[in-house]
């Protein structure tokens, strides 16, 4: 929970609620991008950023990127994380 | 040295192990008289583990795994509030996965959602927002988790929330500050610590300065690290070497992702929408002074605390915790996890009694994924 992971921003999705789409590992999800935005949220598309339960909390370049993937994936926590992805997507379908 | 292959850098890393045992040497440390140096951050105990850190150090360095587990050290009371809000019809209880399985008293989440509880595990705080707004007629409570990596993204989520003017979205607050445990930690009179290696993850949101006091007013170094077996190695000899030069400063080895002065956006999301609580209640070290976050009076709406009448909203609370626990001595390094009558026996990562076996960053999950047949020889 308390260790990021990286994902490249490949769209801004909502510019008013500053939401970006990632790639994260090859899994598309929608994060928040307030911390690193500075500027016009376009700027962001292309880059690579560290993200902690879906907000964007710190811009890493390509290399920086790769290596903690390949940290997180030697502890597990990538793959922990991709699940916990899933889960919320489960989590707005299910019915209540 | 059957871990160093897996290392990214082999090479790296046997001149670091070299470089920690000169300074080890120079010191003059024993595995009788060790340097005691306590990673603060879970995600660092883990990693020492996975990579057999405390095994390819020499004797002379001790490990002490330090309280950067948020759900380690989560009171037993604090779970059974968060049941006790799952379990009203009303409510939608949202939470990261982490917090299911940590036992309270009565039961856990994960048992409170076979019995029929709406319990949902989610990704983020922004899928909660997401349920909030989809389910007008619900009431949709987040459990809010953890160290300033994860307190900027429930603050901007409730400010997200107030800009909406959404009714059916709360957080119960349970955020928890680095610096607190820490410094508690060093006024403990038991406590022999030579230096700290900080968290890197939380370091990126509050930056560096936040530890100063460990250098200026306890003497004691500390270094920022990244959470790479690489950067940790390096981190030690670090720590090792203030430590042979008499110096104790705030160093960063992790400056490629952390900041000095932290990421400007999320503090000021902290500061907009928190308050430091008077003291909070950590498992296994009990209350501490200013450690805790709530929500402001500005803010009231969020705060699940104030709309249900529950946690500190409702008064003081009795501390419970399970017999024969020992997680507390665990946590400030008077035992090992083998030291403990329940490790192996009452208490299992499948059925944990305490907290530290529940999570892959608990010092006992990690001695048991990664050690435990030669923590329970070493024990017998």
């Amino acid at each position: 929970m308390c260790l990021g992971i990286p994902g490249q921003i490949v769209a801004i999705t909502d510019e008013g609620r500053q939401m970006a789409m990632a790639d994260i590992s090859g899994v598309k999800r929608e994060v928040n991008v307030a911390p690193v935005a500075d500027g016009p949220l376009e700027g962001l598309v292309g880059s690579y950023a560290l993200i902690h339960v879906g907000f964007a909390m710190a811009l890493i370049n390509e290399a920086e990127a790769a290596r903690t993937l390949e940290a997180l994936q030697g502890l597990g926590e990538a793959q922990e994380t991709l699940e916990a992805m899933e889960d919320g997507v489960r989590a707005l379908e299910e019915q209540s | 040295m059957r871990y160093i292959e897996e290392f990214r850098d082999p090479k790296a890393a046997e001149g670091l192990l070299a470089a920690i045992t000169r300074v080890v040497d120079e010191i003059g440390a024993t595995a009788e008289k060790p340097v005691h140096i306590m990673e603060i951050c879970g995600g660092h105990t883990h990693a020492i583990f996975r990579y057999g850190l405390d095994r390819l150090t020499p004797p002379g360095v001790e490990f002490i795994h330090g309280p950067g587990c948020p759900v380690c050290v989560l009171p037993m009371s604090r779970v059974d509030e968060c049941v006790e809000l799952a379990e009203r019809p009303e409510v939608i209880f949202t939470t990261f996965g982490d917090a299911m399985r940590v036992p309270g008293t009565k039961k856990s989440l994960m048992q409170a959602k076979a019995e029929g509880a709406d319990i949902r595990m989610v990704y983020s705080p922004l899928d909660a927002l997401e349920l909030a707004r989809r389910n007008p007629d619900r009431e949709v409570v987040f459990f809010g988790l953890g160290f300033e990596t994860t307190t900027p993204s429930t603050a901007l989520s409730i400010q997200q929330a107030a800009r909406e003017g959404l009714r059916n979205f709360t957080v119960f607050c349970n955020h928890i500050t680095v610096r607190a445990p820490i410094k508690a930690l060093l006024d403990d009179p038991h406590m022999v610590l030579d230096g700290f290696v900080g968290p890197g993850h939380v370091s990126m949101v509050i930056g560096t300065t936040p530890y100063d006091f460990i250098a200026e007013d306890y003497g004691k170094p500390i270094v920022v690290a990244g959470f790479e077996p690489l950067d940790l190695l390096q981190s030690v000899l670090m720590v090792l070497e203030q430590i042979r030069d008499e110096r104790a400063e705030v160093e960063n080895q992790y400056a490629r992702v952390v900041p000095k002065h932290g990421n400007p956006v999320s503090l000021a999301a902290i500061k907009d929408v928190y308050e430091k609580r008077p003291s909070f209640e950590w498992r296994g070290l009990g209350e501490i002074d200013e450690s805790g976050l709530r929500i402001r009076p500005a803010y009231a709406a969020f705060d699940a605390e104030e709309k249900f009448g529950i946690g500190y909203a409702a008064g003081p609370r009795v501390v419970f915790e399970p017999e024969g626990c020992a997680c507390g001595e665990v946590m400030t390094g008077r035992i090992k996890p083998t030291g403990c009558p329940q490790y192996g026996k009452g208490c299992t990562p499948e059925m944990p009694l305490g907290a530290l076996m529940v999570s892959s960053e608990g010092a006992c999950a990690a001695y048991w994924q990664y050690g435990g047949l030669r923590g329970l020889e070493a024990a017998e």
